[in-house]
């Protein structure tokens, strides 16, 4: 069968990539929203507890990884909305190419100046 | 120009894993992917496997991994591909030896999705009529020839074997949207399901390797909106 590596050298379209980012945003969103649940769960022993575990989400490496996971979900929405205009629109699908492009300049637009702000308040 | 093929070989009688084959000769520019395999053949190395019949993008049986895309051989020009080419077998298929792939269960699926003209009600007098504009309906996927590089390039069909795969829905395409057609019943039995349409993720590897141009996806999509709507 074909190896996980073998999904990155083979030469598709941008398609091809825009559904590895997909994936890789969805599977990141997943394991964080995991993290989430375990931590949420915590209260029920308590606010010391839990308060004790707000030292993790101050942690610049932490607030870093706050960044990607905001991009992981802007991007898997934005794509998302892609894929259900050409579902229910198939013949959209002549402008594939282009919208694929759209979303990455949508996401860019986006991601870029939120990420700034977030960072900004890293570095402080 | 001189050209370097880097071809992946495999002998499962002779060989414990694939091993990369590099032929340097010379070629012209205007010559196909095909002839520079043809010479390899011929002149270097005679014991190189690989399919072909008709050499001119009609019969699909040189479809192959070019510099990591699908295409047919035939199909494609030395000088658009470059000093160095890179060719392996297709992916998802067993290799029985070299660029030579087992298509059985790849045909399987094909004849699974019923492709012929299904009709239960008695035959007319003279022929099944249909009008021009409902003949345009299925245009596009009239055009495949089988090659298998859709179902070859698709990442959804790497990752589960038992995916119907593009090229059968393509063809189940060409029947559904046939006005005269009465076998959506049957064939929406291996289509419905999480191994028929609806493995299919929208990633448009199938489109850009299509040799004949069929837009796929959009076949697969229309096939997708059909059974959501209940309108087969």
């Amino acid at each position: 069968m074909v190896k996980p590596l073998e999904y990155l050298t083979y030469r598709g379209g941008p398609g091809h990539w825009s559904w590895i980012l997909h994936r890789l945003a969805g599977v990141g969103v997943f394991l964080f929203l995991l993290i989430h649940i375990v931590d949420i769960a915590l209260i029920g022993w308590g606010p010391k507890v839990f308060n004790k575990l707000l030292f993790l989400y101050r942690a610049p490496a932490f607030r870093t990884g706050e960044v990607l996971l905001v991009g992981a979900v802007l991007y898997h929405a934005i794509n998302g909305i892609r894929i259900c205009i050409i579902d229910f629109w198939p013949e959209t699908m002549a402008l594939h190419r282009k919208l694929t492009y759209a979303v990455g300049i949508i996401f860019v637009a986006l991601f870029i100046p939120t990420a700034i702000y977030m960072l900004s308040f890293v570095v402080k | 120009m001189q050209v370097t093929l880097r071809i992946k070989r495999f002998n499962p009688e002779k060989d414990k894993e694939p091993w990369w084959g590099e032929y340097k000769f010379a070629a012209e520019p205007t010559d196909r992917l095909l002839d520079a395999l043809n010479y390899v053949k011929w002149y270097l190395d005679g014991s190189l496997t690989y399919r072909r019949s008709c050499a001119h993008g009609i019969c699909g049986s040189d479809a192959m991994q070019i510099n990591g895309s699908n295409r047919l051989a035939c199909k494609v020009l030395l000088m658009n591909l470059g000093q160095k080419i890179t060719i392996e077998p297709l992916r998802g298929y067993r290799v029985i030896k070299d660029l030579l792939v087992d298509m059985d269960a790849f045909l399987a699926k094909y004849r699974s999705v019923r492709p012929y003209l299904v009709t239960h009600t008695p035959d007319p007098e003279k022929e099944r009529l249909q009008s021009p504009a409902d003949r345009e309906k299925f245009d596009d996927t009239t055009k495949c020839i089988l090659c298998g590089a859709c179902t070859s390039g698709c990442p959804s069909f790497w990752a589960d074997g038992e995916y119907v795969g593009p090229a059968a829905i393509v063809n189940a395409h060409r029947f559904l949207f046939d006005s005269r057609d009465e076998g959506g019943e049957d064939r929406m039995q291996v289509l419905n399901t999480l191994d028929g349409v609806w493995r299919c993720r929208t990633i448009f590897n199938c489109v850009e390797a299509c040799p004949r141009e069929i837009n796929v996806t959009r076949a697969i999509g229309e096939v997708k909106k059909a059974l959501l709507y209940r309108k087969i």
